[in-house]
């Protein structure tokens, strides 16, 4: 303690100007803590960054949920119950479309966001467009795939395993065509209202939503169907 | 009307400075364009390989699940960096957090459940000797 003698309040306030949360990401020296970041005595973080916060802790308790069927589907991986294992039921084909076009959506639904940024409304509402065109294409996919397991009666009742599958992959599709429909509402509120600020947040949430989608089909894709298909 | 709330990224020149992460937001539009397409190159490679090595010889047979499931690990690193700009930038301090305590829930949840249910069956009765069991 160099400065002893300060008072304890000028002390603080010391500290506190020191910010050490900065953590050695950002160049050190006389620089302040930036306004509107939430970091250092700046005042709070600006509505951007406090908005995508609550959506990504939203989307986190998602994946717990996701992270239950996951975990329900491994352990009735084996509880076939005399129907059909995993590999007899999967389309790897099927599977290289459905990732595919998750895939590609993904992608352009970032693009429109860098339009938006641009604030571009043709390219925003042309690529929110494809992506959701992309996202259908997976859904009816993975529709046909179920049309296609029931003919051959193959149904969630049939075992555990089978359940735990139409479980796991349909929640993940309703997600995908919830989404879907967040998706048109998005293109019409940009359409009419234009790019105000709680429009803009809410294409942030919607991006983060659709990302962290793929992020779960590529667990889906993953555990469920390579894997399935190789055991 | 419209006006898209300023960035404070962008307002503070905190771009100027010489180190940012692939999520931080820079005035250039191409900037996330370019961010896109790595994001898409690097999860093109990654799904290829899985679905070429789920059904092909190349490696040891055995060891093929852990390489899908690392491979499925890189790849959501990369949507978590390059699509969902999780960096390592102050503000992203708590969304790194929040993620941390996530992915310790997955596991637990995941790894608790193969484990505990695994147990259970290996020390269940065979079904026969719990039928005889049957008053």
């Amino acid at each position: 303690m160099t400065d002893f003698g300060l008072p304890a309040s000028a002390e603080a306030i010391r500290r506190v100007r020191e910010d050490p949360y900065r953590l050695g990401h950002r160049a050190h020296g006389p620089e302040e803590p930036l306004a509107g970041t939430g970091h250092g005595a700046t005042g709070p973080a600006s509505k951007r960054i406090i908005v995508g916060y609550g959506f990504w802790i939203f989307l986190l308790s998602d994946i717990v949920m996701f992270s239950c069927f996951f975990a329900a589907f491994a352990v009735q991986h084996g509880a076939t119950a005399g129907g059909p294992t995993m590999s007899e039921i999967v389309d790897l084909r099927r599977v290289a479309f459905e990732t595919a076009a998750l895939l590609l959506s993904s992608y352009t639904c970032m693009l429109s966001f860098a339009a938006t940024n641009a604030k571009n409304v043709f390219w925003t509402e042309a690529l929110l467009l494809l992506t959701g065109l992309l996202g259908l294409v997976f859904v009816i996919l993975e529709l046909l795939e179920f049309i296609d397991l029931g003919s051959r009666g193959i149904t969630p009742q049939v075992s555990g395993m089978l359940t735990a599958f139409f479980g796991l992959v349909g929640l993940h599709g309703l997600h995908v065509t919830l989404g879907g429909m967040w998706l048109a509402t998005m293109m019409a509120q940009v359409f009419i209202k234009g790019f105000r600020r709680e429009i803009v947040h809410r294409l942030i949430c919607f991006n983060l939503f659709w990302h962290a989608l793929d992020i779960v089909w590529i667990g889906i894709f993953t555990i469920v169907y390579l894997l399935g298909s190789g055991a | 009307m419209s006006q898209v709330e300023p960035d404070p990224h962008l307002t503070t020149g905190a771009m100027n400075r010489i180190d940012h992460a692939p999520g931080d937001e820079p005035e250039e539009a191409g900037h996330w364009v370019r961010n896109a397409n790595i994001g898409l190159g690097f999860s093109i490679v990654l799904t290829a390989a899985a679905f070429f090595l789920a059904g092909s010889h190349l490696i040891y047979a055995p060891a093929i699940p852990v390489a899908l499931i690392v491979l499925a690990i890189a790849q959501m690193g990369v949507h978590l960096v390059f699509f969902l700009h999780i960096t390592t930038g102050p503000d992203n301090t708590n969304n790194v957090l929040a993620l941390a305590f996530g992915i310790l829930v997955v596991f637990l949840i995941v790894a608790g459940s193969i484990w505990i249910m695994d147990h259970l069956t290996h020390n269940m009765m065979p079904t026969d000797q719990m039928m005889q069991m049957q008053p």
